[in-house]
């Protein structure tokens, strides 16, 4: 079956998931993205790669975070920008996906970022809108945020270098988690040799461990020489059910705090995609200490999203 | 009306009297008059020339949604009765999941008297084991059966507790009648459209872990050891589930079980990315559970094999696949799939096409499915050796919903003849 | 015709920036021959600030037909543009479109007093109205034929011609 994402040029022509990407593919983007970061410094943080494009955030799952980190990222590429928030408007009177699509594809548009609840939608959206257009997945479902698992890849990068010697421990709702999963993926393409996934039963995955990690129940055996340590958000629903029973049980045996972030490597390094829960899943003083990036991975999430439509828009 | 017909030069199958040779056939009023050689002064009205092909009994499917009542824009009476006699199935099964459900007598006897006036195939309606579906009164069974039901199923819909199930058990045992059951535990499959592994977990979607159908099986076993009811156990997902019926069967409980000819061949691989068509209920599992179900229907420890055609509008299937409709069109695909399962497990034609015609016929305990001296005259006439691609013009059917879009499968019907008549003729 | 010596050249063009040169010059090179060139230029010159590099595959007008450049390198220009006097550095100048996607980004850096262009050698099939105000020499090569600037582990320029 040939990869929906890339063209008969085996050109990333839509990004939907990391998985099965090619290693070459996923560091060209990382690269690209360091090129942009100088951008930012500039007087004029612009640059006229996609002028005269217009991109579509096409939001079925809201999002003012991620959609505004994309609307920038468009913006400095001197794109055309607009919001749509569909949860609220066509799909309520009955029009079909495809239909909503269908117009916004009438409406010129060059690049759909689309967010959907449904794991699959941006797929589906990508088999209909053809090659001339462009889909990134700003996350569906439970299932990926190719583009959150970049920035974290990159992120990681930035501070440790390489991949190859790195022990990186993934913390939290690992089942519901689609960040979970496209870090996951982006590691062991870049040659990470191990992954680690922390968490109680009820929030890992069925056979997780073919995905290419290893599964920690105890969170201190799993932080023990880490070199990295992301922390998943718990969500309120998920907690006082048959899943877990409270918040203050789950920050004990797995939240982030000094003490078990003690048992890491020295200069380990936090992460947190965002927003934060403190005190449920990560202490404040971890939040704010030496050890996060989690604010740095804001600016980086920007450069990456700019190198991805960068690639996908000359494609 | 009923005429003399001759099928000449054919390879006669017939699983349930072993039968696998050059053999004509001869039909009169409706009922098989002669086999190999001419009954005393036949003359024929019509002769069929059978030459490379074979005579078999036509299909009994256990398993076919009509979409009639109430759910016509799916499909209609018609369409799906073209398709079946297309597709070379004679007898028919359908499940009470319509709109309104099949509760009421009145409602069954419309079902059955437009179906006969159609004169395609048969139809034997399964009537609703509970109210409106409901999983909470019983309907009134046996008043069903005197209308025309042959058995008594939920579909899909869940039993409100163990506690109706088994006083439903135990009501139907006392009219001695079959209860027809797909065991899911509701609350285990909750939430999930796809089989609960590796698959699902990278897709990210939902999983039915495949203890919802064991652990429901233990419980609709446990129960027959005690009510002693008849239970028809429809569409086995998982290899555990066949383990559990083989102890069954040798305990001598009453049961019989059937798999759907989707899940002899697909696996939770073939979701790829996200395609909709393969969100069926049960969900395709792991390939060893794909493998075991494949051996169990060789063994016989699963009876039999039937289409669960269910016909779903575009519109349903062209969603995000957890929003999308379960289910796939499979009336006209039967035949082929089996052909091609017997072929994957080298089982002789005789034997293979028994789990598509006479053991059906048992469970549903009609005359039909065999083509004895006698036997009502309801055969299919295909051409096993010659390959089709399947696409939407091709099917008859309404619902073009297929995972086996674009696959060349062998098996092309080329007349089904019932009571005799020749119902469907390929141009 | 023979290609001329790139280091003769060089020094040729050392001998005609010198008068033009102040301690407020700002000197730019374009990646990637124009920026080895330009280190070259630098040094011998000894210019007081710091060498600017640009990489202009951001700003290059055929993004549509060929798609984003393998290997984007970062621009660094380590001086403030504005009011100043640039000298801009190019290895070969062709049709002229990199030397105008150079000024367009030259311009989001801040508002130059002046630029004057500097290049190895024109081949003298200027698609757009650039000029080189300092010029090794001009040569005509055969067209579609690629003549670049080489630069091997010893610091020693070369000029190189593939054939298309």
């Amino acid at each position: 079956m040939r990869n929906p994402q890339l063209n008969s040029n085996g050109e990333l022509t839509h990004l939907l998931t990391l998985e099965g990407l090619p290693r070459e593919i996923i560091v060209n983007i990382l690269d690209t993205a360091e090129s942009f970061l100088g951008v930012t410094e500039r007087e004029v943080k612009k640059v006229p790669l996609l002028r005269g494009m217009s991109v579509f955030n096409v939001f079925f799952e809201n999002s003012t975070r991620t959609r505004t980190t994309f609307e920038i990222a468009a913006k400095r590429l001197s794109a055309d920008v607009i919001n749509l928030n569909v949860s609220t408007s066509s799909t309520q009177k009955g029009e079909t996906l495809l239909d909503t699509v269908d117009n916004l594809a009438a409406m010129h548009a060059d690049m759909f970022v689309v967010r959907h609840a449904q794991s699959g939608a941006p797929h589906m959206i990508a088999r209909h809108v053809g090659p001339e257009r462009h889909v990134i997945n700003a996350g569906d479902g439970r299932h990926a945020h190719p583009t959150q698992g970049l920035l974290d890849a990159y992120t990681i990068r930035h501070y440790k270098k390489e991949f190859s010697a790195l022990t990186v421990a993934i913390v939290g709702d690992i089942l519901h988690s689609r960040v979970a999963r496209s870090l996951i993926h982006a590691l062991t393409i870049l040659g990470t040799p191990e992954v680690r996934v922390i968490g109680p039963q009820t929030l890992l995955p069925a056979g997780v461990e073919s995905l290419g990690v290893r599964v920690f129940p105890d969170m201190r055996k799993g932080l023990a020489g880490a070199d990295v340590v992301v922390m998943l958000r718990l969500q309120n629903e998920r907690m006082g059910g048959p899943l877990l029973p409270s918040a203050q049980e789950f920050f004990k045996y797995y939240g982030l705090t000094p003490d078990k972030l003690a048992l890491a490597k020295p200069d380990a390094i936090v992460m947190h995609p965002g927003p934060m829960n403190r005190g449920i899943e990560i202490d404040s003083a971890v939040a704010d200490g030496p050890h996060s990036v989690i604010l740095p991975q804001v600016t980086f999430g920007i450069a990456v999203r700019m190198a991805v439509m960068s690639i996908l828009g000359g494609s | 009306m009923a005429m003399r017909v001759h099928i000449k030069g054919g390879r006669l199958v017939d699983p349930k009297h072993g039968v696998d040779r050059p053999a004509d056939l001869y039909i009169a009023e409706g009922r098989v008059a002669g086999i190999a050689s001419a009954p005393r002064g036949f003359e024929p009205e019509r002769v069929i020339d059978a030459t490379g092909l074979v005579v078999a009994p036509g299909l009994v499917d256990l398993a076919a949604r009509l979409r009639e009542p109430g759910l016509e824009y799916k499909a209609t009476l018609e369409s799906e009765m073209l398709a079946a006699v297309a597709g070379g199935v004679t007898s028919l099964a359908c499940p009470p999941d319509t709109d309104p459900p099949l509760d009421e007598p009145g409602l069954v006897e419309m079902l059955t008297r437009r179906a006969s006036s159609l004169n395609l195939a048969r139809v034997y309606p399964v009537g609703a084991l509970t109210a409106k579906l409901g999983g909470e009164r019983l309907t009134e069974m046996a008043e069903l059966r005197d209308h025309g039901c042959i058995a008594f199923s939920q579909a899909e819909v869940p039993l409100a507790d163990t506690q109706v199930l088994w006083r439903a058990l135990q009501y139907a045992a006392t009219f001695g009648l079959p209860v027809w059951l797909r065991p899911q535990d509701p609350h285990l499959a909750h939430g999930g459209v796809a089989h609960d592994g590796e698959v699902a977990t990278r897709l990210g979607l939902p999983g039915i872990p495949a203890f919802a159908e064991t652990i429901a099986l233990g419980a609709i076993l446990q129960l027959v050891r005690v009510t002693g009811t008849r239970v028809h156990l429809c569409r086995l997902s998982a290899r555990e589930s066949v383990e559990m019926v083989r102890v069954a069967k040798r305990d001598g409980l009453p049961v019989t079980c059937d798999v759907s000819a989707h899940h002899l061949h697909l696996s939770e691989l073939d979701l790829g990315y996200f395609d909709s068509h393969c969100h069926v209920v049960p969900p395709f599992r792991s390939r060893r559970d794909r493998e075991a179900l494949s051996a169990a229907l060789a063994d016989g420890t699963i009876d039999a094999v039937c289409s669960d055609h269910t016909p779903v509008d575009d519109d349903a299937k062209q969603l995000p696949f957890g929003e999308s409709e379960p289910g796939a069109t499979g009336l006209e695909l039967l035949l082929p799939l089996t052909l091609k399962w017997s072929r994957e497990v080298r089982l002789p034609l005789v034997q293979a096409l028994a789990r598509a015609t006479s053991e059906p016929a048992r469970i549903l305990g009609i005359d039909a499915g065999h083509l004895g001296i006698g036997a009502p005259a309801d055969v299919c006439v295909f051409d096993p050796e010659t390959y089709f691609t399947v696409a939407p013009s091709g099917l008859r059917s309404m619902g073009k919903n297929t995972p086996f879009l674009g696959y060349e499968l062998p098996g092309v019907v080329r007349w089904t003849l019932v009571a005799g008549e020749v119902r469907f003729e390929r141009g | 015709m023979p290609l001329r010596d790139a280091e003769a050249l060089c020094a040729e063009l050392v001998k005609k920036l010198r008068p033009a040169v102040t301690p407020a010059t700002g000197m730019v090179g374009i990646h990637t021959g124009g920026a080895w060139l330009a280190e070259r230029l630098h040094r011998e010159l000894g210019l007081a600030l710091p060498l600017g590099r640009l990489d202009i595959s951001f700003y290059r007008d055929d993004y549509r037909k060929s798609g984003l450049h393998k290997s984007v390198k970062a621009s660094q220009i380590p001086f403030d543009v504005g009011d100043r006097r640039l000298l801009l550095v190019d290895d070969v100048l062709y049709t002229g479109r990199t030397v105008r996607a150079a000024m367009n980004e030259l311009f989001d850096y801040g508002r130059p007093e002046s630029i004057a262009l500097v290049v190895l050698v024109d081949r003298g099939e200027r698609q757009l109205p650039i000029c080189a105000q300092y010029c090794g020499t001009t040569v005509a090569v055969a067209k579609g034929a690629m003549l670049r600037l080489d630069r091997n582990d010893a610091g020693r320029l070369s000029l190189r011609l593939d054939d298309a």
